[in-house]
């Protein structure tokens, strides 16, 4: 299904140009083929929404924490063993019965890596970029989301080098859970604020 | 550049398609290009600034068709040819080590430099701006929909080397960067929603006093 903008490129015409690619950086001593699979196994395989559900488990638990998290987030995230590339200058949002924030990039993909990871096709998509921004309900609405009508939604464009995460609210009836199974409540969507938990 | 990719507020574009369990990549070619991307800035100054403007340069036809590490490829391929990558002529190194990428990782490229390296800031928060008419041809993170539209400095975020100026190549423009509020009537109508708001990061010259 996400392959169908790939109809007038076939997909093997494009891994014929990116394998030529690596290998002239290779041959010119610019790339190293083991660096590459370095970078890939940490994206795939451990940079991604567990660690940032792992934030947000923690900052249901520690209000501590969480105060520390929305006033200067890299520092308590490092404290998890978190933070870097993509992430350098990371704010939390957080939602509350006042506020539900979303987050988007219009003008391409910013993302906060070191909390979620690559980004999905769909926020990298235009349908998601151009109608954030100017319809957000109905965007909601499409994720299943009806946001209170006396409830602000506050979208953020990342614009700039800041990264956006949103905390989101926990779930009622949650009392009596410990971090490692809040943490299993929180999903990837409801951090950038197109679900809630 | 007013060009395809700013596309905040434009219609026609259909549902929004989501995959269920999507995994981080859909084909190995993804992956290699990704690790290319990441590991090729370490060698070669190349910048996201300059990665971002190339992207940009895509025409709307095949930027519409292409997939997203598709044009990273069309957009890294372009810019090792300007750096004499592609036919020899210029000479970098070493590359990065397979050992020394979980650090890069943790690393990163912070952006955020000391407040005395930028021009003094011309808005404090509370103050009212408007994003000014500007039309540059080259990279800009001022998006279309934000020109001629009055918001309120929320946050001085500090001071940012100006992404038109890196990706252009000029010298450095460190200048103050700021989180601006708008409401969402003010950027489009009568017809949004009257409690609903957005905010954009936007460098202190993509701003007037309003």
């Amino acid at each position: 299904m996400h392959d169908s903008h790939h109809d007038d490129h076939p997909d093997d015409d494009v891994a014929m140009r990116v394998r030529a690619l690596e290998d002239l950086l290779v041959a010119r001593g610019l790339v190293d083929r083991a660096a590459i699979d370095a970078f890939v196994d940490a994206y795939e395989n451990r940079i991604g929404p567990r660690n940032g559900a792992r934030v947000v488990a923690r900052a249901w638990s520690d209000p501590g924490f969480r105060k520390r998290l929305l006033a200067d987030a890299p520092r308590p995230i490092a404290e998890l063993g978190l933070g870097g590339l993509q992430g350098e200058q990371l704010v939390v949002l957080e939602n509350n019965d006042a506020v539900h924030n979303m987050v988007v990039c219009t003008l391409c993909s910013c993302y906060p890596w070191p909390v979620l990871g690559l980004p999905p096709v769909w926020y990298k998509s235009a349908p998601y970029r151009s109608r954030a921004v100017s319809d957000p309900r109905g965007v909601l609405r499409e994720f299943g989301v009806e946001v209170p009508v006396d409830r602000e939604v506050r979208i953020w464009d990342s614009s700039a080098e800041i990264r956006y995460m949103v905390l989101p609210q926990r779930p009622r009836g949650s009392d009596s859970l410990d971090e490692a199974a809040l943490a299993a409540l929180v999903t990837r969507d409801g951090m950038i604020g197109t679900a809630l938990v | 550049m007013d060009g395809i990719h700013d596309m905040g507020g434009m219609h026609g574009f259909g549902p929004i398609e989501r995959e269920k369990d999507e995994p981080p990549f859909h084909a190995d070619w993804e992956r290699r290009m990704l690790g290319i991307s990441l590991a090729v800035p370490f060698v070669v100054p190349i910048t996201d600034d300059h990665l971002r403007r190339e992207v940009e340069r895509i025409a709307p036809e095949p930027y519409l068709r292409m997939s997203y590490y598709e044009r990273w490829l069309e957009a890294m391929v372009s810019l090792l040819e300007e750096r004499g990558v592609a036919d020899g002529s210029a000479a970098f190194g070493p590359a990065v080590a397979a050992d020394a990428v979980p650090a890069a990782i943790a690393g990163g490229f912070p952006l955020r430099l000391p407040d005395k390296e930028g021009r003094a800031a011309r808005f404090k928060p509370g103050q009212r701006v408007r994003g000014r008419n500007m039309h540059p041809d080259g990279h800009t993170r001022l998006p279309r929909y934000a020109r001629g539209r009055v918001g309120t400095i929320e946050t001085d975020l500090g001071v940012f080397g100006l992404p038109d100026a890196n990706a252009a190549g000029r010298a450095p423009e460190p200048q103050h960067c700021y989180t601006v509020a708008f409401t969402l009537r003010e950027l489009w109508g009568d017809s949004a929603s009257a409690i609903d708001t957005l905010r954009l990061d936007l460098w202190d010259e993509y701003l007037e006093p309003a």
